[in-house]
């Protein structure tokens, strides 16, 4: 374990804002260079990221690489990082994912209203606030962070984006915004409850210690949880996300629907759990609820749209059903699989959202019905979306598999008539995965096609880590768990939860 | 109340030559890979290396399978690695090799092999030879995962990666959109059967914290009957969708559209055979619930009399052959819910079943070969002239299927027929009475198809003149099925041999030989009723279609031949009951959400804006409006949801 006092989090935070800089400095007609210095700084990120990861020791106490410096004295606002294995795996996936998005983006940009190079600064910055978010334990600054990050995705959107982009630029601020102010309150009415305790704080161990009113703590709880429903987003706080997830360009689109979004369910395990044990009990019905909805809701209407894009951004409303199943089932199998969910989900539904993009470059629309026999054509693409679809319907042998399966085995026990609906899930998304499929990809060749290259070189290199990490995971998720557990463990003792003991080994139920 | 005897189920770990058993799923999974990422550069020798692997994993199992039966304890595990450990949940990839999955592992692979070098004659013509190449490799390391896994879960992985073959491989044709929409409804019935078997699994882990067999199995006792029970029916579900049994067979006559190879090695000899194993493999708690069995002999029961029946109206003659293969599944079914001896009795018809129903496959394929890929009898007669090695493997295939002594089908089927009889209290009769008359109507419809396809006058379209025998590289594996499916039944029951073997893994069950068991009637009569059932359903046959049949279908003149032809309504119940209700709610929701749950928003935003006029004055426009409603609306979702938990 690192117990040196240099803070790498810090540095890890800023150093994207930094590149962010250096792009934004660039002469507007360098465009060629603020692609490269891009690429360039997110595999340093990597770099740094991975040197965090290995430093990691899983057997040793929850929050690692813990640097705390006061910020503003008067009111205990302190400048708190460190990761335990939940935060770790999420900026990991940040570190994998931003110069896979970056090299796919490479012909975007140039679409927008603003200059390419901002595009890759946006992104850059965007990759900062990100891992702020994820590395902040003083509750104060994570709310920054949680608002500043919608920033750089606003102007991505609104800037770079598809048709209807200011439209769904503007929901998707307004939406995130609206939840944002919630927790905010919920966040002051944190420290006003640690003050009135005698030790005012924004800390989060120190927030944890305390022994809220169950009655307070319903009201708290309801600040972070709204915010956090619209982030996931769960039904039926979902609809700024297919418009969001269709207008955004395909990279920003990446990174909203694979990271930004697991804030909100991350959020959920990091604050509401361990802050409000009695409250998120209280809750659980509801948010189960909630999340079956979803599940059962995001895949129908999946199957109901026309647009590969949004149809994309719906199964993720179905996926982010079944995370906050795993996280409200309260059990250590729930939430280990609810946070490998959302590490794989960033991969799977990366994967979809960056094929897509290949198909629409090529076709110039992502109207699924102006696609149809394509596999003949590029059998490549045609490949890998496949597999990527696998992925996004949980097939045995791919990454999204193991936590599909460990959210409903771990939902089972508490949960079994939430889990016995959720499993038609399963059904479901076989259903909208090989419908897409077949309408794009086999049946008769459209005669409207264009001529279509196949995979192109810098595409292949795109898409290949993204495969290999489906498959990967798919057959060896072992390593990710073990950085998880640990943390969903501590977390469920803070929410005072323990695991369901084997009904034949306690002796009842018979 | 607790179920029956706990049962001590111990495995010993590998050794020698056993530790190496994983390179059984290595070896074709590497081909698959080799074959897809290398892609076109491949496709010169790609059928071969798809051959090797293959063959090679055959020679393997024949290996081991020498090695296990010099062993003490026959059930030797062999975990590779820690696949999931969270909490108190632990699940190791490993390998079970026991007689069971012994006899199964030389089933794929030599089967398996037969088939892939007939593909290699049978596709060669193809452009996409070198990628059916991969998706069988695929199919073969997938079904050598799903028997040789010790855990449920590893029996899934290999579960669902034959129903991805499957998959793939119907849909090998992809530009056929009814090959297409085929597979992707294999792939859809196949999931809901596997849901069964995933909450099958999540019950297991709740009730004994494990999912390895060796925890479950010992567990056994300590489950509830209700338990118990839950776990079987569940189970069983999963085993229906995989095995196209009823509810859930309406997709394997679909996945006919498939390459004939195909039809042959997955869909009839081995995938289609995996709900058999399943509950086979899963005998300790089966054993442990009256219920699950009675329903497994039922569905068994039902589903061997639809086959039958939907089976006599075809005359597409895969479409036959594969309701033929829903039919014998029945029966197989039929036998493992039976339980005790019938246990070997079920494997043992899986078995010769796997090589008649192969060879009647390939040689339907080969029947194909020379007629331009037609496929209706109506429109065959007189090939046995044209392809006489053709018509005298399927001949054989077919005296075997229909059970004619001493070819395999009699050794297999009519012990089956027998232990129905046997089963106690009316059930008995019910099951055996409905096992017989299956039998007379197999001889029927096969009978039908065979004088159709091979005797009587020339019924050819008019482009086809000269049919042709199918080259040595098809016909070496139909002659080898053929021998199979004449000499595989009496070896295997000869002294009992194969339910000897099996009988580690029945728990004793199946040790006695037929003739030590008290028949409630005598064997010998059973026997002889089959006999005569056989015949008449020949013989009826014979006379009805010994001068052929008309070129078209004929109106239907009764119920139950048109009921039949509409395969007794199985696909207008499923649109009607799912898949247009499922269309018209996925269509409501998108309006729903596109207009009224936006609609609320944007309507609450009017609504605000309205009604404080002032404000909207003094505030510019939308974005606002927009964020106060959102505020509004959260507002009234919370509240809804408060008033919903707090009543």
């Amino acid at each position: 374990m690192n117990t040196s006092s240099f803070p790498w989090l810090i540095v890890l935070t800023v150093l994207p804002l930094v590149g962010a800089l250096a792009v934004a400095c660039l002469p507007p007609a360098a465009e060629a260079l603020a692609k490269r210095l891009t690429l360039a700084w997110t595999l340093l990120v990597l770099v740094v990221t991975a040197a965090i990861a290995l430093g990691f020791d899983v057997n040793a106490k929850r929050f690692q690489y813990v640097t705390s410096y006061p910020w503003i004295s008067q009111f205990g606002i302190r400048f708190g990082f460190g990761v335990d294995g939940i935060a770790l795996v999420m900026i990991v996936l940040i570190a994998v994912l931003m110069p896979v998005v970056i090299l796919a983006s490479w012909h975007d940009g140039r679409t927008g209203t603003r200059s390419v190079k901002t595009f890759f600064a946006l992104m850059l910055a965007l990759e900062s606030t990100m891992i702020g978010t994820f590395v902040s334990t003083d509750t104060f600054l994570f709310y920054v962070f949680f608002e500043v990050m919608l920033v750089p995705m606003y102007f991505l959107i609104g800037s770079f984006g598809g048709a209807r982009r200011q439209y769904a630029a503007v929901k998707f601020f307004l939406y995130s915004l609206v939840g944002g102010l919630f927790m905010l309150a919920s966040v002051i009415g944190l420290y006003v409850v640690s003050s009135n305790a005698g030790h005012p704080s924004f800390a989060f161990s120190d927030l944890a210690k305390l022994n809220i009113d169950p009655g307070v703590q319903k009201w708290l709880f309801l600040g972070f949880f709204i915010a956090f429903a619209i982030k996931a987003p769960l039904f039926p706080f979902h609809t700024w996300l297919p418009d969001a997830g269709a207008a955004a360009p395909i990279g920003a689109a990446v990174l909203l629907v694979g990271v930004m979004d697991k804030v909100g369910t991350f959020g959920f395990l990091r604050y509401c759990l361990p802050l409000f044990p009695d409250a998120s009990a209280w809750f659980a019905p509801v948010v189960v609820v909630l999340a079956v909805i979803g599940i059962i809701y995001g895949a129908l209407l999946a199957m109901g749209q026309t647009d590969m894009r949004r149809l994309v951004a719906y199964t993720s409303i179905a996926h982010f059903g079944f995370i906050a199943l795993g996280i409200f089932a309260f059990t250590t199998q729930g939430g280990t699989g609810a946070v490998l969910y959302m590490v794989n989900h960033g991969l799977s539904t990366g994967a979809l959202f960056l094929v897509v993009g290949f198909l629409i470059y090529r076709r110039g629309s992502s109207n699924i019905a102006d696609f149809g026999g394509a596999a003949k054509v590029v059998p490549w693409i045609a490949g890998v979306f496949f597999i990527s679809g696998l992925s996004s319907l949980a097939l045995p042998g791919t990454n999204s598999f193991v936590s599909e399966f460990l959210v409903l085995l771990g939902s089972w026990a508490n949960q079994p008539v939430a889990t016995v609906i959720a499993t038609a899930g399963m059904i479901l998304a076989a259903l909208y995965i090989l419908l897409m499929y077949q309408r794009t990809m086999q049946g008769k060749l459209n005669p409207d096609l264009p001529e279509m290259n196949d995979l192109s070189r810098r595409e292949a290199v795109v898409i290949a880590p993204m495969i290999v990490l489906i498959l990967a995971l798919g057959f060896f998720p072992k390593p990710v768990i073990d950085v998880i557990d640990p943390a969903v463990k501590a977390t469920m003792q803070d929410a005072g939860k323990s695991d369901p003991v084997p009904t034949a080994n306690s002796g009842g139920r018979k | 109340m607790l179920a029956a005897q706990p049962l001590a189920v111990e495995y010993t770990a590998a050794s020698g030559a056993l530790s190496t058993a994983w390179l059984l799923i290595a070896l074709p999974a590497l081909g698959a890979v080799v074959l897809l990422l290398l892609g076109r550069r491949a496709d010169k020798w790609g059928h071969l290396l798809g051959c090797a692997t293959v063959g090679i994993s055959f020679v393997l199992g024949l290996w081991y399978f020498f090695t296990l039966r010099g062993l003490g304890n026959r059930s030797v595990s062999l975990d590779l690695y820690t696949l999931i450990i969270s909490g108190n949940f632990k699940v190791n990839a490993g390998l079970l090799y026991d007689p069971l999955s012994a006899v199964f592992v030389l089933l794929i692979t030599g089967v398996g092999f037969l088939i892939h070098v007939y593909s290699v004659g049978y596709m060669k013509d193809d452009p996409g030879r070198r990628r059916f190449f991969a998706y069988l490799n695929l199919f073969v390391a997938a079904m050598l995962l799903l028997v040789l896994g010790n855990s449920f879960l590893g029996l899934y992985f290999g579960w669902e990666g034959v129903g991805l073959a499957s998959y793939l491989l119907i849909a090998f044709w992809y530009y056929k959109p009814e090959a297409a929409t085929a597979a992707k409804k294999a792939f859809i019935m196949n999931r809901v059967g596997d849901v069964g078997l995933a909450l099958a699994i999540f019950i297991l882990f709740a009730t004994l914290g494990s999912v390895s067999y060796q925890d479950v199995f010992s567990g056994v006792g300590r489950m509830s009957t209700t338990t118990v029970t839950a776990v079987t029916l569940l189970l069983l579900l999963g085993a229906c969708g995989k095995s196209g049994q009823f509810p859930l067979q309406a997709w394997l006559p679909d996945a006919m559209e498939g390459p004939t190879p195909v039809s042959a090695l997955i869909h009839a000899a081995t995938m289609v055979t995996a709900g058999v194993y399943l509950i086979a493999r899963a005998n300790p708690l089966y054993n442990a619930s009256h219920t699950g069995q009675l329903v497994v002999c039922s569905i068994g029961a039902i589903t061997l009399l639809i086959g039958c029946i939907i089976g006599c109206a075809k005359d597409d003659i895969k479409r036959i052959l594969a309701y033929s293969t829903v039919s014998q599944i029945g029966y197989m079914f039929l036998a493992v819910g039976l339980g005790g001896g019938a246990y070997a009795a079920g494997i043992l018809h899986l078995l010769t079943h796997g090589f008649f129903k192969a060879g009647l496959f390939l040689g339907a394929g080969s029947v194909m070969h020379g007629m331009k890929d037609q496929v209706n009898i109506r429109r065959f007669g007189g090939l046995a002239k044209y392809m006489p090695i053709t018509a005298a493997t399927f001949g054989i295939g077919y005296l075997a299927i229909i059970g004619i002594p001493p070819l395999s089908g009699f050794f297999s089927k009519d012990p089956i027929i027998e232990h129905a009889f046997d089963r106690p209290g009316w059930t008995g009769w019910l099951f055996g009475g409905i096992a017989l008359v299956g039998a007379g109507l197999t001889a029927f419809y096969m009978t039908r198809l065979m004088v159709l396809t091979f005797f009587g006058k020339p019924r050819w379209t008019e482009d086809i003149k000269h049919p042709h025998e199918s080259p040595p590289s098809m016909t070496v594996a139909m002659i080898v099925l053929a021998v199979g499916s004449v000499a595989a039944g009496g070896l295997l029951a000869f002294h009992n041999a194969l339910a000897n073997w099996l009988n580690p893994v029945f728990g004793g069950a199946t040790e006695q030989t037929p003739a030590e068991v008290a028949h409630k009637i005598p064997a010998l009569a059973v026997t002889a009723l089959v006999l005569v059932f056989v015949l008449a359903g020949v013989a009826l046959a014979v006379v009805i279609f010994r001068e052929g049949t008309a070129p078209q279908e004929q109106p239907a003149r009764s119920v139950l031949v048109r009921a039949a032809r509409a395969n007794l309504y199985a696909d207008a119940f499923n649109e009607a009951v799912f898949m247009r209700p499922g269309q018209w709610l996925a269509r409501a929701l998108v309006y729903v959400d596109n207009r009224g749950i936006d609609g609320l928003v944007n309507g609450l935003a009017a609504a605000v804006g309205g009604g404080s006029a002032r404000l909207r004055r003094l505030q510019t426009g939308f974005v606002r409006s927009y964020a106060l409603t959102m505020l509004g609306g959260a507002f009234l979702v919370v509240a809804a949801l408060l008033v919903v938990r707090l009543g």
